[in-house]
């Protein structure tokens, strides 16, 4: 009888172990950027072409990068938890146009809405390769010190929103 | 509307699973015949609905309708006819529809079959495979909508992934689903003759052909996939121990081992738990390999699509599937006696000898599969790669190798060493001595390479030695008669594991790769052969663009001449750049060129190079292994049962 039952008991130990497997996050690669300084970029801004943003410009703010793109289709189903950040009006929040072409990315913003304080244009992709983008959406919350302080990739959930990127911004608001 | 269609034809689907699951078994367990009849017409009708639902879904790909999220994410106005019959199975959702429609393609084909299987029997195999259906069906409606609407409709498609738009890829999925869902009939029929506590030589009997037939369609996707990655991915490998890669191998492992241990069973009565375990395992393996590709637990590059929420769904059915299936085995399989005495030295025992080898290396893979969640559990992240699986994989295969000429020509039941020694000896002798001259005209003598080439050989000596025991005392005439099919079934798969070893093992010590900066007149030798890079042009087709190198490639003595032209491509809607590698295939070589980078502005482009001996023998192997189960499951035994319903089997099934 014991014998017999010796599948059943391993099995149930795999079934454990596969359980806790899921409430890991595959999609927490360590990334290597992670408390390094943000790479430096100085990309024209969306809205206005003429206009230069850099990460300069934020120097001294928590502010977050949204990698976007008007072809991305998860992005439209983030769309609305990034314009429930920005109600929030804790940070600035600051898009990456990765990719895109500037018409289909103004009117996209037109037709569901402008969540960011500015898009800046990343219209072959060389910034996204400094930050390490590895898909669109992503989402990255910079520090005071110019420090990268955490990564998301993938569309942001409103529960990933409420348990992991707004407690990362409210505690480096302090 | 027709989304619409497509979503109810799956609840009734839904519908008549549950039908299918509980009133025949109800009816089987308390001897009422109407009931038991249910089961057939409520097979057919099930696959009659999947089958509706799942045109529904190729309409709205065919239609360009993107008003459907599935098809808004996974096609394109661009996207060539054929990757949007395929674009189906592109990504989740689709490709659980697949899986549900094979799963009743398999229940309908058990319905129509198997008339020489009791009806109470069959009525409780369809039974079990509606309750498997069920499970599917009920994740597809409730985590997996395929019909879920994007309103307002989507003015255009986000594409089909790059990766996915390729021939050996459409194919690929619905090949190996045939796989892994065909072993849910020795399941059903395991879990059926486990209910009926008659686990009897009938009973492997019918398990086989299924058996024979999924385990074909499994090999011929596995292979596949394989060759798939070899010249889309561009790296120019076959095989990557991906945990993706493992979840289709592990089946295809414990399916083999189920087709021996089946085999014996029928021969002799013996092993009876064993073998309804192992047809337990190969498709609880298939469970467990859908759940690590859909639910994200694992990254690989086939995380195409991911979810844990879902991954709780699958993780839950396979408790209920795998972890009931186990229950009813610690409960009734004490009771299955085998019916016979069996020396060590059998056939039996070489049989079992392979069983225990073949789980080994299972558990091993799984153990690696496996082993980075356990240790993320701790808090730390690592992979288990290649050189593990490598290392354990030829050092417990090995054996199974010299088994494998053993097996053939051992006797059933009991044999003696001695005339077991008077057998093997001169193949194994020849073996050696012939894979030495082999080893020997190599470009380099290589231990290795000599003890895969004896390996081979040695399969192929002792399938030549069984063929002439068949042949003993008889007129050729009458030994091809009385020869059933399944034997040259085994002899070809065997032979197919023998030209596969060729394969890898040529393949993997005698490749020679070479990175390489080429400017257009550029000519690099490898191998012997000359590569002359002549620059590359632009080209536009249908969904892409196309940076297209040509390369003039000669051999030195001047007989073999080729143009080869890689490409680089960036396919338009998702600006995602793909390397299309140029292969020269040929029985001996392969020729392998993949366009890299380039480098600067006056034409200089990054190039590899690969020259591959053999590798055609790796896929050539498989499919030789596929035939064999062609011929297998074909044999006439099979064919003669199904026959008609022989008195006594009514009298079996008034008895049950």
């Amino acid at each position: 009888m014991i014998r017999f039952a010796l599948p059943l008991t391993i099995f149930v130990l795999m079934i454990g172990l596969l359980a806790y497997g899921l409430r890991l996050d595959p999609k927490r690669v360590p990334s290597p950027l992670i408390d390094k300084p943000a790479p430096a970029f100085s990309l024209s801004m969306l809205e206005d072409p003429s206009r230069k943003l850099s990460t300069a410009d934020f120097a001294g703010q928590v502010w977050v990068l949204n990698v976007w793109a008007s072809w991305c289709v998860s992005c439209r189903a983030e769309h609305e938890v990034i314009k429930m950040l920005a109600r929030q009006n804790l940070v600035i929040i600051v898009g990456l146009n990765y990719k895109d072409q500037p018409a289909d990315a103004s009117r996209w913003l037109d037709t569901y809405g402008n969540p960011y304080a500015a898009s800046v244009v990343d219209g072959d992709g060389r910034v996204g390769i400094d930050w390490g983008v590895y898909g669109v959406p992503e989402t990255f919350v910079i520090g005071a010190d110019g420090r990268i302080k955490y990564k998301h990739i993938g569309p942001v959930t409103e529960e990933s929103l409420q348990q992991k990127v707004l407690p990362v911004i409210k505690e480096l608001l302090g | 509307m027709i989304p619409e269609i497509g979503q109810f034809a799956l609840i009734v689907a839904l519908c008549v699973a549950i039908t299918q699951a509980v009133v025949p078994l109800t009816g089987a367990a308390l001897g009422v015949q109407r009931w038991v009849a249910v089961a057939v017409p409520a097979a057919l009708a099930q696959l009659l609905f999947v089958a509706v639902a799942y045109g529904c879904l190729t309409w709205a790909f065919l239609s360009h309708d993107f008003s459907v999220l599935y098809v808004a994410k996974n096609s394109n106005s661009a996207l060539p006819l054929i990757y949007r019959i395929s674009g189906v199975w592109g990504s989740h959702e689709g490709s659980l529809l697949l899986w549900s429609l094979v799963l009743t393609l398999w229940s309908a084909a058990v319905a129509l079959f198997t008339p020489g299987v009791p009806r109470v029997m069959r009525a409780r195999v369809l039974a079990v495979m509606g309750l498997v259906s069920c499970g599917f069906l009920l994740f597809i409606i409730v985590t997996s909508n395929p019909f879920e609407r994007l309103l307002p409709a989507a003015a255009e498609g986000s594409d089909l992934n790059p990766l996915l738009q390729d021939v050996g890829l459409a194919i690929h999925p619905p090949m190996l689903y045939l796989g892994y869902v065909g072993f849910s009939v020795a399941f059903a029929f395991s879990i059926a003759a486990l209910i009926s506590g008659q686990v009897d030589s009938a009973w492997a009997r019918w398990s086989r052909p299924w058996t024979n037939v999924a385990w074909l369609f499994l090999t011929l996707g596995i292979a596949l996939g394989s060759w798939w990655a070899y010249y889309e991915l561009g790296w120019g490998g076959w095989w990557f121990w991906d945990p993706v890669e493992n979840a289709s191998f592990m089946p295809w492992l414990m399916g083999t081992a189920l087709m021996h241990s089946l085999a014996t069973t029928e021969k002799r009565g013996t092993f009876k738990a064993w073998t309804a375990l192992l047809a337990i395992f190969a498709f609880a393996l298939s469970l467990l390999g859908t759940f690590l590709v859909r639910s994200g637990v694992l990254t690989s590059v086939h995380a195409f699509a991911s979810d844990p929420e879902r991954g709780i769904f699958i993780l839950g059915f396979l408790l209920l599937v795998v972890g009931g299936s186990l229950t009813l085995y610690a409960w009734r399989a004490p009771l299955l006696k085998s019916a016979a005495q069996t020396s060590v030295l059998s056939r039996d025992g070489a049989l079992l000898l392979n069983n225990i080898f073949l789980a080994v290396v299972t558990a091993a893979i799984l153990l690696g599969t496996l082993y980075p969640i356990a240790i993320d559990a701790m808090g730390d992240k690592i992979s288990v790669g290649p050189p593990y699986f490598n290392l354990m994989f030829i050092g417990l295969a090995a054996p199974l190798g010299v088994l494998i000429g053993i097996g053939m020509l051992i006797r059933w039941k009991h044999d003696t060493f001695e005339r077991l020694k008077s057998k093997l000896w001169l193949p194994a002798l020849l073996a050696v001595i012939l894979a030495a001259g082999l080893a020997l005209l190599l470009p380099e003598f290589k231990l290795a390479a000599f003890v895969g080439l004896s390996m081979a050989v040695w399969i192929l000596l002792t399938v030549i030695s069984a063929i002439r025991e068949r042949l003993q005392n008889r007129s050729l005439a009458s030994a091809l008669r009385s020869t059933p099919a399944g034997f040259y079934g085994m002899l070809l798969g065997h032979l197919g594991i023998a030209v596969f070893i060729v394969g890898i093992t040529l393949t993997s010590l005698y490749t020679k790769e070479k990175d390489l900066r080429m400017a257009p007149g550029d000519t690099y030798s490898v191998a012997g052969y000359e590569f002359t890079f002549n620059g590359v042009r632009q080209l536009h087709v249908d969904n892409y663009v196309a940076t297209r190198g040509s390369f003039s490639v000669h051999d030195e003595s001047g007989n073999f001449a080729t143009e080869m032209f890689p490409e680089k491509r960036i396919y338009l809607v998702q600006n995602n750049p793909m390397t299309e590698a140029a292969i020269n295939a040929g029985l001996a070589r392969d020729l392998f060129i993949a366009l890299g980078e380039s480098l600067d502005n006056q034409g200089a482009w990054a190039v590899r190079i690969y020259y591959k001996p053999f590798i055609r023998w790796i896929w050539l192997g498989a499919i030789i292994m596929a035939l064999g189960g062609v011929c297998a499951a074909s044999d006439r035994r099979y064919r003669r049962l199904a026959r008609g319903r022989s008195p006594a089997s009514d009298a079996l099934e008034q008895a049950s």
